[in-house]
């Protein structure tokens, strides 16, 4: 039979293909509808929730889900089409002809209130002991259509053992209404494919490779599928216990790190739209919480664009003067969902990521050790908590490589979601908090550092620098107002070359390690950046069939659709729109910011000349900021 | 005379049927279909009016003239050969003693819509059948009857692969078949579009059932019009009929359309029938005061399967059974299906104990009503039929039952 791999996810589950227009009078691509008795106008192969929401009339979803492919599996979105014997899912049925719809007919009412009624009654789980309480799709439904009490009975017993496996995803399955959106998410949207129904008829449910819990499979816990989970199903797993603890021990000194993708977010989870940073309000109420330092992880963005900087230069620098074989293109490795992806599918390119941590990391392993001793605290008694817009910084921390300064370097990953929530449990309102700045000795960084937010942001980040380092000239001389925009958008993989026409002389910083630039005069540097696993998917195949992206040599990839601001701890809900304010969000903090390169940051130079004394790359930075990997291949025992 | 392999395929040669079980040799339908033009053999389905005996009973020339007309480079014909709707065995019947039959018929198919391969969904319960066909396979294509230029019919190259499904009652739905058949999970697609335009691998394919192509190897020998001849006006031709339950001689049958349940009755010998299930677990029920209805689409259609039951049977029993068969049959995958069976499962077994009221009872049947018209596929469209028809039709002895619960109020 044929190559059945080309069609790996369902057809059921993949966008329609629409077949072509068969009567003539359609062949302009548009056809004329009838909803509710008002004539329509939309596109050939228009599904009629897209048609609905066009003519502004509200149709009910639950699987439905703008990000993914259409399912067709809830029902609730039922409508009816004049001449069908059967409802129709608005979600799932494209229009090819000049159908007359009607979406609010008794029998349309009556399904969508079976349906909401049998879901519920499978459903075990109380709203006030449930983290998506008022933010749940089931509960929205239920409100939508007055249920008030349970027609078909209600589940007492619970079916299912919670998985809380792993470090960074918790599924609790008796709350699952089997939209799908986790499957397709991961398979479809991440390519990962850790998820699938599993058994048939009641039995059916969400599982994975022989349902095997969580931590042993393939998961890369990016957290996409928590994102889009329509109810309490999927959540992170909460450090929120464990932190208020230690903001109550008088003996710990608990600092925390604010990524900048979380800042740019959390207003969500305070009613404020998206596309907002509430930086300044965050660090007041992270002091008024009790936290006892708030430090910018930008300042180990910062550092980081300094180390996998260099480490490019130095793989150009052996690959092209020394002639020595080198992996390259070198990946970025700062988003540990894309790490572990890749040590699970591509093991055979491990030596292509860049040892550097990712800021997360940096940071904690500075925070007990430079940090500890400039403060003259006792490490053993620092707790590290990490804000992230991710899941898979809670795996990450946990990394048996990632005790450097002698300790577990960071003690906790905690989710925007999870800190909004303690915020709110403290009482305060963080949109009215006054503005405050961050702690010393790492202070505020650059606008770099803070568009690692972005998919883009860390090639952009490495450009300002790296260009600067290497022709001598301002970034602003080549791209206005130092915004690299090549690389930036939301499209799932960029590609662009920068020729390098001159060079000028190597900075102090990286004199140890090159006598001059001239060899890289007339080169031309080619980098791609791509976000989301199944486009890494298509950037690590193209690479394997030794196609243009083997040939890069900087390769920016972020596991989660947008970078960071999409992350799996990010405010749910989201969608491509939301993630563009986000990132809006972030571009606008990184233009207001004073220094917007990394290598500007005077907080990381001094680090280098007081703390990391062998320079970038150097012995102490090793030990500290650089790690390794596992060969994780895709079966683990 | 038997040859090995009718032996092996336990070939019973002494069957006589008015159509399907009429004299046939094999290749015949090939060699003439060969010599037609496709639109001739489409015109000739047209006048048999054949309908899909799958149990739909979409127009097969319609079927085939869409598949046709999909512009592709590859299409497909798949023989739905997955037998799963509770009492129908026919299909086992045609393919062990008259494999000629359904295969030539696939291969007409794939002459008529310009399908390169064909594909058996063999039912997983069938593996026995599978050498034995395979070798049948074989032995056409030494004869030229499957390979590269059929019978010597330039550019015609045709081939039939046989697949074993996995045992999901559901994979007999023509779009979760060619999921399974994709090595996928057995679940039924989205429609629109239908398999004509994205079927197997997202190209044009017919789906058909054994006993359609079956009939459509007679029909090309002896001509639409004959077949059209035998049954009535809207139901035409003969169809096999698997009887099982409280009779003398249960079996396979074929009778014309339009014949009487009671004459069918008559015929295998049920003498104190009460109730006969017509068309598998998702059929109707129909009652002794219902037995003059005739057996045709436009009375009482069915995909052939008979189900016989006598007074003594209990016909909440029968109802819990077919109940419990769809909990578990369901793919799961849309809710009222998924869920809605259970409920009504459990409806079921409140009447059983004597704990319901018949406003719940009602409230169930509104449900039935619901997953008739909004689930994803036939089975959740038809699941509630049974529970809605027994109810119906048995009212009297299902809710005066001596059970000495509370009953009903
Ligand atoms: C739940 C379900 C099970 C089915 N099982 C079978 C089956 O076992 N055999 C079959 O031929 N058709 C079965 N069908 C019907 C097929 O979907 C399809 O209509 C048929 O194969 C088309 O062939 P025909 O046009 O020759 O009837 C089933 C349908 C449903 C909804
Ligand atoms: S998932 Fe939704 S409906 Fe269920 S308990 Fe949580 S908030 Fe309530
Ligand atoms: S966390 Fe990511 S990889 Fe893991 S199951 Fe969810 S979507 Fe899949
Ligand atoms: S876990 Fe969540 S996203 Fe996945 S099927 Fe269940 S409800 Fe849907
Ligand atoms: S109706 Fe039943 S079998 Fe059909 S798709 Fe829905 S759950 Fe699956
Ligand atoms: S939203 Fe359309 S079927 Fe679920």
């Amino acid at each position: 039979m044929e190559d059945k791999k080309s069609l790996r996810a369902p057809v059921s589950q993949k966008p329609h293909v629409v077949p072509k227009p068969e009567h003539p009078e359609y062949l302009g691509g548009s056809i004329t509808v009838e909803i509710n008795e008002k004539k329509l106008t939309v596109p050939f192969g228009t599904t009629i929730l897209e048609a609905c929401k066009q003519a502004q009339i509200h149709i009910p979803t639950l699987c439905h889900h703008e990000d993914l492919c259409v399912a067709g599996v809830c029902r609730v979105c039922v409508v009816e089409v004049e001449g069908m014997r059967t409802l129709q899912a608005s979600c799932a049925f494209p229009i090819t002809a000049p159908i007359k719809i009607k979406t609010t007919t008794n029998a349309v009412r009556k399904a969508r209130k079976h349906i909401i009624d049998l879901l519920i009654s499978e459903h075990y789980g109380e709203c006030y002991s449930c983290f998506r309480n008022n933010n749940c799709e089931l509960q929205s439904l239920a409100k939508e259509y007055g249920v008030d009490h349970y027609n078909f009975g209600h589940v007492t017993q619970p079916r299912y053992e919670v998985d809380n496996s792993s470090y960074s995803v918790v599924r609790d399955m008796d709350k699952c209404v089997l939209c799908k959106r986790c499957v397709r998410t991961c398979i479809d949207l991440q390519e990962v494919g850790v998820l699938e129904a599993i058994d048939r008829g009641h039995n059916t449910h969400i599982g994975t490779f022989f349902d095997k819990p969580l931590a042993e499979v393939i998961c890369i816990n990016c957290g996409q599928c928590i994102n889009r989970c329509p109810t309490g199903a999927l959540r992170a797993n909460d450090p929120r216990d464990e932190i208020w603890a230690a903001i109550d021990d008088p003996t710990k000194h608990v600092v925390i790190q604010t990524a900048p993708s979380p800042r740019a977010a959390i207003g969500e989870e305070f009613g404020q739209g998206a596309g907002k940073s509430f930086t300044g309000e965050l660090n007041t109420a992270l002091r008024r919480i009790g936290f006892d330092k708030v430090f910018d992880t930008n300042f180990t963005a910062d550092l980081t664009i300094i180390e996998e900087g260099t480490e490019l230069i130095l793989r150009l620098y052996k690959a092209l003067v020394k002639k020595e074989i080198v992996a390259l293109p070198q990946f970025t490795s700062c988003s540990p969902g894309w790490v572990k992806y890749l040590e699970h599918f591509y093991p055979e390119y491990i030596d292509n990521l860049s040892s550097a941590k990712s800021p997360q990391q940096m940071f904690g392993a500075l925070i007990k050790t430079f940090y500890a001793q400039k403060a003259g605290i006792d490490p053993a008694n620092i707790v590290s908590v990490a804000l992230m817009p991710c899941s898979a910084k809670k795996f990450e921390c946990n990394r048996p490589e990632m005790n450097s300064s002698g300790y577990k370097d960071v003690d906790y990953g905690l989710t925007t979601r999870e800190l909004a929530q303690m915020i709110k449990e403290a009482g305060i309102f963080l949109p009215e908090m006054p503005q405050s700045h961050f702690d010393d000795p790492f202070g505020e960084a650059s606008g770099a550092g803070l568009i690692f937010g972005a998919t883009g942001g860390v090639m952009e980040a490495a450009l300002r620098s790296v260009i600067e380092f290497v022709t001598g000239k301002r970034v602003e001389d080549v791209y206005a107002n130092a915004d690299i925009t090549p690389v930036r958008g939301f499209e799932g993989i960029r590609y662009a070359e920068i020729p390098i026409t001159e060079v000028g002389p190597v900075p102090k910083l990286l004199q140890h390690l090159v006598p001059d630039w001239n060899w890289l005069k007339g080169a031309t540097l080619k980098i791609a950046v791509c976000h989301g696993t199944a486009n890494a998917k298509k950037v690590m195949e193209d690479i394997k069939a030794g196609g243009k992206f083997s040939e890069c040599h900087f390769i920016e990839f972020m596991a989660c659709p947008g970078g960071c601001l999409g992350g799996g701890g990010q405010p749910i809900p989201t969608n491509e729109e939301i993630r563009k304010k986000r990132a809006e969000a972030i571009y606008n903090e990184d233009k207001s910011l004073p220094v917007r390169k990394s290598h500007e940051n005077r907080h990381v130079t001094e680090l280098y000349d007081m703390f990391l004394t062998d320079g970038p790359c150097g012995h102490i930075s090793h030990k500290l900021l650089h790690t390794h990997y596992v060969k994780r291949g895709k079966f683990i025992a | 005379m038997q040859n090995h392999l009718e032996v092996k395929l336990g070939k019973k040669t002494d069957r006589k049927g008015p159509v399907i079980f009429s004299e046939y040799k094999r290749g015949e339908a090939i060699k003439k279909a060969l010599s037609m033009s496709r639109e001739d053999i489409l015109f000739e389905l047209k006048d048999s009016k054949l309908k899909g005996r799958g149990g739909a009973g979409f127009p097969t020339s319609t079927k085939w003239m869409l598949t046709a007309a999909a512009k592709a480079e590859k299409k497909f014909i798949i023989c739905n050969a997955d037998e799963g709707e509770p009492g129908t065995f026919k299909d086992r019947v045609l393919l062990m003693e008259y494999p000629e039959l359904v295969f030539d018929g696939m291969v007409v198919g794939g002459y008529t819509i310009g399908a390169q391969l064909g594909i058996v969904y063999l039912r997983g319960e069938y593996e026995y059948l599978l050498k034995p066909l395979e070798d049948y396979l074989e032995e056409m294509r030494k004869d030229n009857l499957l390979g590269k230029n059929i019978l010597g019919k330039e550019g015609f190259d045709f081939d039939i692969e046989i697949v074993l499904g996995s045992g999901a009652y559901v994979c007999g739905e023509e779009t979760a078949l060619i999921e399974s058949l994709e090595g996928h999970r057995g679940e039924p697609r989205n429609r629109p579009p239908y398999p004509i335009n994205t079927g197997f691998l997202g190209r044009p394919t017919s789906v058909n059932n054994i006993e359609t192509l079956a009939a459509v190897s007679h029909i090309v020998v002896k001509g639409g019009k004959w077949f059209a001849k035998f049954g009535t006006d809207k139901s035409s031709g003969s169809k096999l009929f698997s009887v099982s339950g409280d009779c003398e001689k249960p079996g396979v049958y074929e009778l014309p359309w339009g014949t009487k349940i009671s004459e069918l009755l008559e015929i295998v010998g049920a003498k104190n029938a009460k109730a006969v299930q017509i068309g598998g677990a998702s059929g109707h029920c129909i009652p002794k005061s219902q037995f003059d209805r005739t057996l045709a689409y436009e009375d009482v259609p069915t995909g052939g399967s008979v189900m016989i039951f006598n007074e003594n049977r209990d016909m909440l029993h029968v109802l819990k059974n077919f109940m419990e068969f769809f909990v578990d049959e369901s793919c799961g995958q849309c809710t009222p299906c998924r869920i809605g069976n259970v409920k009504l499962l459990e409806g079921v077994e409140m009447i059983e104990k004597g704990q319901y009221t018949f406003a719940h009872i009602n409230k169930l049947k509104e449900l039935g009503r619901t997953m008739q018209l909004a689930s994803k596929c036939g089975l959740g469209q038809s699941s509630p039929n049974p529970f809605i028809s027994i109810l119906e039709n048995f009212k009297d002895e299902i809710f005066n039952r001596g059970n000495g619960g509370r009953n009903g109020r």
